[in-house]
C-alpha cells in the first residue's frame, strides 16, 4: 500500500487487545510533514495505546505502520534505529533520575548514535539550549521543577533529530503555572517545523497551534478536522458532549 | 573468694586473656577473610541471578526461584553440616572453611538476588519506555538506566542482610574452623576458663560495630529524593 504523499507517519486498521480488552478498534491516523495533530477524547479511549503503537512500545494486534518510509512492524526492522526517528514525551517525564540534566539528553546520543563523550555532549547541550535549560545543564531532575523536568525531557527526545514528536500529556501532571514553559517549548518545536502528534486537552494551545483535532472515543476516532470545525461545530454527538465537558468548568 | 571475684576471674582473667589473645587475633584475620569470601561470591552471584531473571526467560526464571527459595528457606548451620559431613559420603570433601564460604554464599546469594530483583522491579516502568524510546536496546537500557536505580534502592537492605549474614561466619566453628568463636572454644576448653569467649564478644564488636555504624549511615545517605 503506497504511504499517502508527504505522509510521514501513517498507520492503517489498527486494532489493540489487551488481553480481553479491545482497546483499538481499527484506527487510520495519517500525519503529514510539519503537520501538528492533536489528539483528544475521554480517558480510557485509547489515545495513549495508539501513541504507543506508533513507536512499537506497544506492539499492535492488527494494522500497519509506516514512520518515514520505515514499516515499524516489519520483524526485519531494526526498531531501536526506527524509534530515534520518532521522539516521545511522557506525562510522568521519565528523567533518569541518576543523571545529570545533560547526561539524560547525552545518553542516548553516545550509546545508540555512537558519538563521542565530546561530541554528545555538546549536541545535548544544544538541545537544552533549545529548551532554555542550558544554566541547568548540571542539575539532577530531582532538582528541577516539573516544568523544567518535562523541557529536559523534550531536549533529549529532540537531540536525536527525530522526524516526528509524540507528546502524550506532557502538560498534565504539571502545576498550572508551569505549564505555559513547556508549551513554549512545544510552539518553539512546532516553529521550527517539526511533524507532530500531540495528546492533550490544553485547549488553547490546540486552537493556536493545532493543524487537526482528532476525537478518540472507545478505541475509535470519531471526528476529525481543523479546530475551529471540532471546537467550534463538531459534527458528532460524542464529540459535542466530550467538547462540552472540557469547555465548561 | 567472693562471687564478684569469681566472676571477675571466669571472664576476665588476664592470664588467660594474655595467653589467648593471639588465637582470638589470629581467629579475627581468618573471620575478615571468611566474611570478605562471603560477601564477594555471595553478592555476584545474588546479583548474577537477578540479572538472569530479568532476562526473562520463564522456565530458567523458575530455576532461579526454586534455588533462592531453598537457600532462604534451610537453616545456614544446616547447610554447612550438609556441605562438610554429607559431602564427604558422595566423594567429594570440603574443608571446614570451604565448606562454610560455600554455604553462607550460597544463602547470601540467595537473599541478594532477592533484593536485586525487588530493586529492578521497582524501577518505574517509565523508565524502560523513555530509554527505549530513544532507541536504547534492552541492555543499555538495563545496564545504563534500571540497574544503577535499583542498585542504589537496594542499598540499605543489602547491607543490613550482608551485615547479618557475614555474622554466620561463626558457625564455621562447628566445623572446626578457628575464626573468631572457633579460637575462643578452643581457648575455653583447654584453658578451663570462660575469658577467652570475653575476648571473643570483644573481637566480633570491634568487628562488627563499625559496619553496623556504616550500614546505618548508608540507609540515611542512600535514602534519595526525586
Ligand atoms: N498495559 C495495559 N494492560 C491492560 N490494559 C491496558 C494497558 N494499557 C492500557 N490499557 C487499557 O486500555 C484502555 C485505553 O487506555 P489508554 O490508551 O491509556 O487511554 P487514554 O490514554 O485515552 O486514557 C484503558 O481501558 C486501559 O485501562
Ligand atoms: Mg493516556
Amino acid at each position: 500500500m503506497p504511504a499517502q504523499r508527504g505522509a510521514i507517519v501513517e498507520a492503517r486498521g489498527i486494532h489493540k487487545h489487551f488481553g480481553g480488552l479491545h482497546v483499538l478498534k481499527g484506527v487510520d491516523l495519517a500525519v503529514r510533514e510539519r503537520e501538528l495533530v492533536f489528539v483528544i477524547g475521554p480517558s480510557g479511549s485509547g489515545k495513549s495505546t495508539l501513541l504507543r503503537c506508533l513507536n512499537r512500545l506497544e506492539e499492535p494486534s492488527d494494522g500497519s505502520i509506516t514512520v518515514d518510509g520505515i514499516d515499524m512492524l516489519d520483524r526485519r526492522t531494526d526498531i531501536n534505529k526506527a524509534r530515534q526517528r520518532i521522539g516521545m514525551v511522557f506525562q510522568s517525564f521519565n528523567l533518569y533520575p541518576h543523571m545529570t540534566a545533560l547526561g539524560n539528553v547525552a545518553l542516548a546520543l553516545r550509546r545508540v548514535q555512537g558519538m563521542s563523550r565530546a561530541a554528545a555532549e555538546a549536541k545535548a547541550r544544544q538541545a537544552l539550549e533549545r529548551v532554555h535549560l542550558a544554566d541547568r545543564s548540571g542539575h539532577y531532575p530531582g532538582q528541577l521543577s516539573g516544568g523544567q523536568q518535562q523541557r529536559v525531557a523534550i531536549a533529549r527526545a529532540i537531540a536525536l533529530e527525530p522526524r516526528v514528536m509524540l507528546f502524550d500529556e506532557p502538560t498534565s501532571a504539571l502545576d498550572p503555572e508551569l505549564v505555559g514553559g513547556v508549551l513554549a517549548a512545544m510552539r518553539e518545536l512546532r516553529e521550527s517545523g517539526m511533524t507532530m502528534v500531540v495528546v492533550s486537552h490544553e485547549m488553547g494551545f490546540a486552537r493556536a497551534a493545532a493543524d487537526r483535532v482528532v476525537f478518540m472515543d472507545g478505541g475509535r476516532i470519531v471526528e476529525e478536522g481543523p479546530p475551529e470545525a471540532i471546537f467550534g461545530n463538531p459534527q458528532q454527538e460524542r464529540t459535542r458532549a466530550f467538547i462540552g465537558q472540557i469547555t465548561r468548568h | 573468694m567472693s562471687n564478684w571475684d569469681r566472676f571477675l576471674d571466669s571472664f576476665f582473667n588476664a592470664r588467660v586473656a594474655a595467653e589467648y589473645l593471639p588465637k582470638i587475633i589470629e581467629g579475627f584475620w581468618l573471620t575478615i577473610l571468611l566474611a570478605a569470601c562471603i560477601i564477594l561470591a555471595g553478592v555476584a552471584a545474588g546479583l548474577a541471578l537477578a540479572v538472569l531473571r530479568s532476562l526473562g526467560i520463564r522456565v530458567l526464571n523458575w530455576a532461579i526461584i526454586f534455588v533462592v527459595d531453598l537457600f532462604r528457606a534451610l537453616p545456614p548451620l544446616v547447610i554447612i553440616a550438609l556441605l562438610y559431613f554429607g559431602l564427604p559420603a558422595a566423594g567429594l570433601s570440603l574443608s571446614g572453611f570451604a565448606a562454610a564460604w560455600l554455604a553462607l554464599s550460597l544463602v547470601l546469594m540467595a537473599f541478594t538476588e532477592e533484593i536485586f530483583w525487588a530493586g529492578i522491579t521497582a524501577v518505574p516502568k517509565g523508565q524502560w519506555e523513555a530509554a527505549r524510546s530513544t532507541g536504547l536496546g534492552f541492555l543499555d537500557t538495563f545496564t545504563l538506566v534500571v540497574l544503577p536505580q535499583a542498585v542504589r534502592m537496594v542499598i540499605p537492605p543489602l547491607t543490613n542482610r550482608t551485615i547479618a549474614i557475614t555474622k554466620g561466619t561463626a558457625l564455621a566453628s562447628v566445623v572446626a574452623v578457628q575464626e573468631i568463636l572457633g579460637a575462643a572454644q578452643a581457648g575455653v576448653s583447654f584453658s578451663f576458663n570462660p575469658t577467652p569467649l570475653t575476648l571473643g564478644a570483644v573481637a566480633y564488636l570491634v568487628l562488627f560495630l563499625p559496619v553496623v555504624i556504616l550500614g546505618r549511615w548508608v540507609e540515611t545517605r542512600f535514602a534519595w529524593k526525586r
